[in-house]
């Protein structure tokens, strides 16, 4: 479904994306971990043609068609949506209103309205919350609106950027189950989260990555299995070796 | 009492060429984030456009009028297109130094082509006719124009409450990178409302002119429309019609009561004093982003 082939991405002259290289098949998730900097929201930016004039180098085709640096809007219309980092909700609209937003590139007003509904029983909540300012919500309850806006377009492959930032265990729980239950709808999946254990409870299969670059890649079960994966992502300590030891092993392992 | 009265009513007719330049501010406030000085010689060069096919082609009024609308609309446009959008990397300061510079080309070209001597604008209605409701005496123009700002104010409203463009308005001024996600082409928008301000310039510009034509005749205008549109926060159309009647209205009753000299000096003083009490302007609605 998407295939991105070798892309490289620049800030002025920082390289953040480095020859990265990614096929998902449809109706797959794919969950991309890494540590702060290591280059996943842009890597994210760069599919959805965010940042101007980029990618540098490579290619990214969505269903069989080239989207590199085609419009963000032109990119939309084709059938992917995204949940930026940090929610992005239009803080002075309505609840409503932002899902109406999330629909604009639709017309038949009977659908979008049941589509909305359709989000009110995801997220009850918003269905209360229908007629209040998106910026007086909470965090988490902002984040289930970024996440029903990006379905409003009715999207082929959804793309979220860290959707557990900042959340409570609890509303962790509750969004990646939504996540479920859009993906057993349909929809296509690439989760970027620092949040190792639940991604990769979710996805078929995952990457690792570092510094701009893909440094290790598998199915979600040879992830969770690999040692290097255990001691840094999923927080599992081997006793045998101190930190600082772990750390010079572990780039010698990935490079 | 009657004395007072017509202070008031003449207040809010001469406040409502400002509330039309600073609803059209604000419009372009809302989107774009820059307070357009270029507005007045939109609306200067829209209103000597209608002159000028009156006068050469002898078209009706009524014919002119879509014309210089459709003129405003597109000169709106096109300095957007042309130069606002070549701005990379804008910030506010330079925005600003771009408008007034826009504003000098056209206040200058209008100058060149029909020099700086008053002129005559065929009107439907006379400025000298007057209606009288009880004792208190309005000008049919001033009427009018009072009609026009409230109808103008209502359909901006709807138009940004109910409609698929209004919320895409409203979401590209929020948040353009989210705008776009939605698939919202943020460039097309910011292009049309250029466009749909300069019309409402314009139609000041056009409801001023059988009084007063000249090349600088926007200037007062403009500038307590910007005045109006600070007082009622800079991003609220009802407080920009407010804030322009208020603004009208003290003026007169200080030029009636106190002194003529200083009445156009007044408007700027009382900005500068609710700037200092209320800096958020005296009708905005207070949201604070939550951290
Ligand atoms: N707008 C920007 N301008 C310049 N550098 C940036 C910008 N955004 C991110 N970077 C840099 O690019 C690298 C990758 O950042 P990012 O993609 O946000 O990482 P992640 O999402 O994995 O935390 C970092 O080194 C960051 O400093
Ligand atoms: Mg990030």
């Amino acid at each position: 479904m998407l295939n991105i082939k070798n892309i490289e991405t620049y800030y002025d002259l920082i390289c953040a994306v480095r020859g990265v290289s990614l096929r998902v098949e449809a109706k797959s998730i794919t969950a991309i971990l890494g540590n702060n900097g290591a280059g996943k929201s842009t890597l994210l930016k760069t599919i959805m043609g965010l940042i101007e004039d980029q990618p540098d180098k490579g290619t990214i085709e969505f269903c069989g068609e080239a989207i590199d640096r085609k419009d963000t809007e032109e990119i939309v219309r084709r059938g992917i949506s995204f949940v930026p980092e940090g929610r992005e909700v239009f803080e002075e609209l309505t609840v409503r209103e932002n899902l109406l937003a999330g629909a604009f590139i639709r017309k038949n007003r009977n659908r979008i309205d049941g589509d909305i509904n359709t989000v009110y029983t995801y997220f009850p909540i918003l269905g209360k919350r229908r007629n209040q300012w998106a910026g007086t919500l909470s965090g988490g309850e902002q984040q289930m609106l970024a996440i029903g806006r990006a379905l409003m377009s009715r999207p082929k492959l959804m793309l979220l950027d860290e959707p557990s930032l900042g959340l409570s265990p609890v509303l962790v729980k509750e969004i990646f189950s939504i996540i479920k239950t859009i993906h057993a709808d349909g929809v296509t999946i690439i989760l970027v989260e620092q949040n190792a254990k639940m991604a990769l409870s979710l996805a078929d299969t995952g990457y690792i990555m570092e510094n701009g670059r893909f440094v290790l890649a598998g199915t979600s079960a040879e992830l969770m299995d690999d040692e290097n994966v255990q001691e840094f992502y999923l927080g599992v300590r081997s006793d045998t070796s101190s930190k600082g030891y772990q750390r010079w092993k572990r780039k010698k392992v990935w490079r | 009492m009657i004395d007072f009265i017509q202070t008031i009513v003449s207040g809010i007719a001469a406040g409502s060429s400002y509330a039309l330049m600073g609803l059209a501010m604000v419009l372009i406030y809302k989107t774009s984030e820059v307070p357009n000085f270029a507005q007045g010689e939109l609306a200067l060069a829209a209103s000597f456009f209608a002159y000028m096919i009156m006068e050469s082609f002898g078209l009706s009024f009524f014919l002119a009028l879509p014309c210089a609308l459709s003129f405003a609309f597109l000169l709106g446009c096109f300095l957007e297109f042309l130069v606002l959008r070549r701005a990379k990397t804008p910030n506010i300061l330079s925005m600003i130094v771009i408008t007034i510079g826009l504003e000098m080309i056209l206040l200058g070209l209008v100058s060149w082509k029909f020099g700086a001597d008053q002129k005559t604008m065929p009107f439907p209605i006379s400025p000298y006719d007057s209606m009288a409701i009880g004792n208190i005496f309005i000008s049919t123009l001033e009427l009018v124009t009072v009609f026009v700002v409230l109808a103008i104010m209502a359909a901006l409203y709807l138009l940004l409450r109910f409609s698929k463009m209004g919320l895409a308005m409203k979401a590209t001024q929020q948040n353009t990178m989210a705008a776009r996600l939605m698939g919202i082409r943020a460039n097309r928008v910011l292009n049309l409302t250029w466009g749909l301000s300069s019309v409402v310039g314009a139609i000041a510009g056009l409801l001023i002119a059988p009084t007063l034509m000249h090349p600088y005749m926007m200037w007062d205008p403009l500038l307590k429309g910007f005045a109006a549109a600070v007082m009622g926060g800079m991003t609220s159309l009802p407080g920009a019609v407010s804030g322009a009647f208020l603004l009208g209205i003290i003026e007169n009753i200080f030029g009636t009561y106190i002194s003529i000299e200083f009445k156009a000096v007044v408007a700027f003083a009382i900005i500068v004093i609710i700037l200092c009490i209320k800096p958020s302007g005296l009708f905005a609605r207070h949201y604070v982003k939550k951290v």
